[in-house]
């Protein structure tokens, strides 16, 4: 037991600890000024986002003290639970900005796809923990995990959450290579993919909502309709251009604080830190963010079985895809696709189902 | 666990195979950062300014701000031009876009159609991005209230207070004056024009337009903050506008306001001169227009008034109505003739018998039971059209154009405003516009002011100013001062043309004529006569015939008449014609009287004494000098030396204090 919780202080090394901290430091910094002019100076939106931190942190430590191989036990059950939460969601979710997302539980709100990606990630880290191929997936051997991340995204997909369901699908991705596949079945797979992508964009594109069609396209040619879908890709570049090297100043970036940047609290939050705190002040978020991901990478590395490993690849994995596939968004070199940007965007289920992926790393 | 090298990572045991994997996810990560890094450093440090710059575009407004234009003044410093505080409602489009409803709202406010203001607002294609469009000019009480009670519901939309141009007394004098109006894009163009704002109001006409430069002043700007719904933050900095440069003119209100009242729902114009200097007293032409529509919003009702109207009320005939002068043009006549010697106050003696047959036809004298026994100022007198067809043969065209021409007919005046030049024929003109020779027939309707001969009214007022002031030719002169906003003041002093080369007697003579015009028995102006002040003066009755309107289809004459008073002392000569009012005399005789003593306060009497016009004392005086007939030369020593000096100069107007 003694050896039990050395372990865990010393795996929970002071440099993870003290860039977690910061990125929250940054992150509640910018949800400040972002929120700054809403709600009439009452700050509620940053206190609100302060409670969720503090209930996040606690469930952190909870986790990371919490033997894993019980996660592995309950691997299923937990996918078995996603499956109904996302059920839930679709059959009496709440809807915003287009999509049903959100789940009322008393005066909570959340988000049941962001628990459902930790869920499915211990599933996935079970499914080829236990699978005991160490020589390189073949295709056939592919298809069940296949199948078992395709439901659930199929279910967000319906919500429609484009964007947590690629993120499905990249967490997959990332799982599959450092569980091994084989070469010519990558080949295949990666040649199949090329020659039915069109087709299946053209089956997705029919499903698609407007302004899910309109967000995607916007951003290689903002300036087609500046005023509608491309501006929140305008506004994003000048808000983070307009930064230059050393920012604006803590709550005066005028992007932010005019609302000419829109979003600016959830997904658009970088371009608020870009605008005010210049270059400096994103490359010091994307270092942090860097350390955070090739440290969870190291644990993996330290990790003492498969499961434990691989958990930690799904867990690194997909903060790794939220940072890159968000900022990628800001700066206007992705499409607008609603993710939030991990412990800094406002939202407290994200930022509670990222910390609880920090979690999984130390174990 | 068998290690199996045909794995493509390699061997694995436990979960070392996982582990020598790892290398890929950590390469991935580093490339991804890395392009996010490069963009990064491609946004804010390579494009920075360039992103600043469009950030500071994003919340900072810059509204032009009017300036107050110069005051337009009369010659007493009564204001005819100024400005007072009004509301604009204004509309920045980028601010509302995507949003049609606010447009749609607006409009209702506003009482136009969408599809109305939506033409509007596209029409100001030329203005800066985010520049808010005036889309309601002195605005009403009730849709200012409109628009700020519905404020959040309206981006883009907000109420300002400016200085409207405002013309106090409507249509007074509205010709001179002018309007202003918005600029066009064809007049931003122009290189005086083109760093003005795009809505910037500049003078369309008139004074408002000839001396725009002076009175326009220089616009100052107001940068405001604004947020994403177009609504003001605060006030960034404020480039306060510099107010327009005051006109002085010499036009004198009550001149003009006499003026405008004869003419009430005429169709002429008047031209009162001070004869002393080209002073400008007072100009109408009717019908007008109230100037004030101009800055307050054009219907299209009004437009399609002032355009379209038959009695063109935008036109100013005092300066570019070109019409016949009929018998005022015998002045001139009077003058070649006296000049070159072919008539003197003898000789030649016309037998009038109401006719005058020349080439086979018969000229008409215009009372056909003729004038008997006619000699010139009879003939100036009693305007008997066979005298001067006699004059006029024995001249020839060219001797009555040369005179014509140096009492300023036929020619711009110079007055600096839009005009038109009249015509007065010659040989050399036919020749060169007609491509014929002049027939000597053509001279006798022109020396009663017919055929080719045409004038503008302000023409025929200086040509009786020139004529009684001892022969000086001025420039009319409208503006006597512009009034810096520093104090300075810049004069415009009197500018003559030219002296013209003529004799005093032989000017006395034909001024003796206009005596006897108004005051004489049989003189065609007796209704311009008064007791107070010695009036002469010169009718005119010009035949119309409509051109283009079907042959022969006949007007009724247009009325003529010049009058000079004091007479022996002039200090304002006036010009009237009336379209189709018949007889010069009995048309325009009262209201160049009316105007007369307006301007020489004859009515108010403290002013009056002042100036030497005498109450009842001057009526004797005036029988006596009426009964004496002419007042030149050695008539005039032998009425002074009998009247003695004081009354002879109360009579006759001439100064004692110098006004």
């Amino acid at each position: 037991m003694v050896d039990r919780h050395k372990r865990i202080i010393s795996n929970f090394d002071v440099s993870f600890l003290v860039s977690v901290g910061l990125l929250i430091a940054i992150g509640l910094t910018a949800v400040y000024s972002a929120t700054y002019s809403m709600s009439g100076g009452t700050h509620a939106l940053f206190k609100k986002q302060l409670i969720w931190i503090v209930f996040g942190l606690a469930t952190m430590a909870a986790i990371a003290f919490f033997d894993y191989r019980r996660l592995e036990r309950w691997g299923y059950v937990l996918y078995v639970a996603a499956i109904l939460l996302l059920l839930a969601t679709l059959a009496v979710g709440h809807s915003g900005m287009g999509a049903q997302r959100w789940l009322h539980l008393g005066p909570f709100t959340f988000q049941p796809s962001e628990v459902a990606k930790l869920f499915i990630i211990v599933a996935l880290a079970k499914y080829f923990a236990e699978d005991g191929i160490t020589k390189g997936h073949t295709l056939r051997q592919l298809v069940k995990p296949l199948l078992l991340v395709m439901l659930p995204v199929g279910l967000v997909v319906k919500q429609p959450d484009l964007g947590t369901g690629l993120m499905f699908l990249f967490i997959f991705c990332a799982v599959v290579i450092v569980a091994g596949v084989r070469i010519k079945s990558f080949l295949i797979l990666l040649t199949a993919s090329a020659i039915s992508a069109p087709a299946a964009w053209g089956i997705l594109w029919k499903h698609l909502k407007d302004y899910q069609k309109k967000r995607l396209t916007m951003f290689l040619s903002p300036e087609q309709d500046p005023s509608g879908a491309g501006y929140h890709i305008i506004q994003s570049k000048i808000a983070i251009g307009s930064g230059s090297i050393f920012g604006k100043g803590f709550l005066h970036g005028t992007q932010s604080q005019l609302s000419f940047l829109p979003e600016r609290h959830t997904d658009f939050i970088f371009s608020v830190i870009s605008e005010e705190w210049g270059f400096i002040g994103s490359i010091t978020v994307l270092a942090v963010y860097l350390f955070i991901v090739l440290w969870g990478i190291e644990t993996a590395q330290k990790a003492k079985d498969r499961f434990g490993a691989l958990l930690a690849v799904g867990a690194v994995a997909m903060i790794f895809f939220h940072i890159v596939i968000n900022i990628g968004m800001t700066v206007g070199i992705m499409p607008v696709v609603g993710v939030p940007l991990p412990l800094v965007s406002y939202g407290g289920t994200s930022a509670l189902t990222t910390l609880i992926a920090l979690g999984f790393l130390p174990a | 666990m068998k290690s199996d090298r045909s794995g493509f990572y390699g061997e694995g045991d436990g979960a070392g195979d996982i582990k020598r994997r790892l290398w890929l996810l950590s390469v991935c990560v580093v490339v991804f950062f890395a392009v996010i890094v490069l963009r990064l450093w491609y946004l804010q440090v390579i494009k920075g300014p360039y992103y600043r710059k469009l950030s500071e575009d994003n919340r900072i407004r810059v509204v032009s701000i009017r300036p107050p234009r110069g005051i337009i003044y009369d010659r007493n410093g009564i204001p005819l031009a100024d400005n007072t505080p009004s509301y604009t409602i204004t509309f920045t489009p980028e601010d509302a876009k995507g949003k049609p409803e606010v447009m749609q709202k607006l409009s209702g406010i506003l009482g136009v159609t969408p599809q109305d203001l939506e033409d509007y607002v596209r029409s100001e294609k030329f203005r800066n991005p985010y520049q808010p469009i005036r889309v309601r000019e002195n605005a009403s009480f009730a849709e200012v209230s409109e628009v700020e009670a519905l404020k959040d519901s309206l981006p883009g939309v907000s109420v300002q207070v400016e200085l409207r141009r405002y013309y106090p007394y409507g249509d007074f004098a509205s010709h001179l004056i002018g309007y202003i109006g918005k600029i066009t894009p064809a007049q931003h163009k122009i290189a005086k024009y083109a760093d003005l704002p795009p809505d910037f109001l500049i003078g369309q006409y008139g004074l408002e337009q000839a001396f725009d430069k002076y009175i326009r002043g220089v616009p100052g700007k107001r940068a405001i903050e604004v947020d994403a719904t177009g609504h003001q933050k605060k006030v960034l900095y404020t480039v306060n506008p510099i107010a327009g440069n005051d006109l002085v003119t010499t036009i004198d209100f009550r001149a003009q306001q006499a003026a405008e009242d004869g003419l009430k729902g005429k169709t002429g114009a008047l031209v009162a001169i001070d004869p002393r200097n080209g002073d400008i007293l007072a100009m109408v032409s009717k019908p007008s227009f109230d100037p004030n529509i101009f800055t307050v919003g054009l219907t299209g009702k009004d437009w399609q008034y002032l355009t379209t109207d038959p009695g063109k009320p935008l036109d100013n005939r005092a300066l570019q109505g070109q019409f016949p002068p009929g018998s005022t043009f015998k002045l001139a006549v009077s003058l070649a003739g006296l000049e070159t010697g072919k008539a003197t106050p003898d000789s030649p003696v016309v037998f009038c018998t109401g006719g005058w047959p020349f080439g086979g036809r018969v000229f008409h004298c215009w009372d056909k039971h003729g004038h008997g026994r006619t000699t010139l100022h009879k003939a100036i007198v009693q305007s008997c059209d066979t005298y001067f067809y006699n004059l006029g043969n024995i001249l020839g065209i060219d001797k009555i154009a040369k005179y014509a021409n140096y009492l300023g007919l036929g020619m711009k005046t110079g007055i600096g405003l839009r005009e038109d030049s009249g015509l007065i024929p010659s040989t050399a003109w036919k020749l060169k516009y007609r491509h014929c020779k002049w027939y000597p027939g053509e001279t006798i309707s022109c020396a009663i002011g017919q055929g080719y001969v045409n004038v503008t009214p302000i023409q025929l007022a200086r040509m009786a100013a020139t004529i009684t002031n001892g022969g000086v030719l001025y420039r009319p002169r409208v503006v006597s001062a512009i009034k810096y906003g520093n104090g300075s003041i810049t004069q415009f002093p009197p500018d003559i043309l030219w002296k013209l080369p003529v004799k005093q007697a032989n000017l006395d003579i034909i001024r003796d004529g206009m005596y006897g015009v108004v005051n004489e028995p049989g003189g065609t102006a007796h209704l311009a006569s008064s007791k107070k002040v010695v009036i002469g003066g010169k009718t005119g009755t010009a035949q119309v015939i409509g051109l283009g309107r079907g042959r022969g289809a006949k007007f009724r004459d247009n009325a003529w008449l010049v009058a000079v008073a004091p007479l022996y002392n002039p200090k304002i000569a006036v010009a009237i014609l009336m379209e189709h009012a018949g007889h010069g005399g009995s048309a325009c005789g009262p209201l160049a009287k009316q105007v007369i003593k307006a301007y020489l306060r004859i009515d108010d009497k403290s002013i009056a004494e002042k100036n030497g016009f005498g109450n009842l004392t001057g009526t004797i005086l005036h029988r006596a000098a009426v009964k004496f007939g002419n007042f030149t030369g050695s008539r005039l020593k032998a009425f002074r030396s009998m009247t003695g000096a004081a009354k002879t100069r109360m009579l006759l107007g001439e100064d004692r204090h110098g006004r």
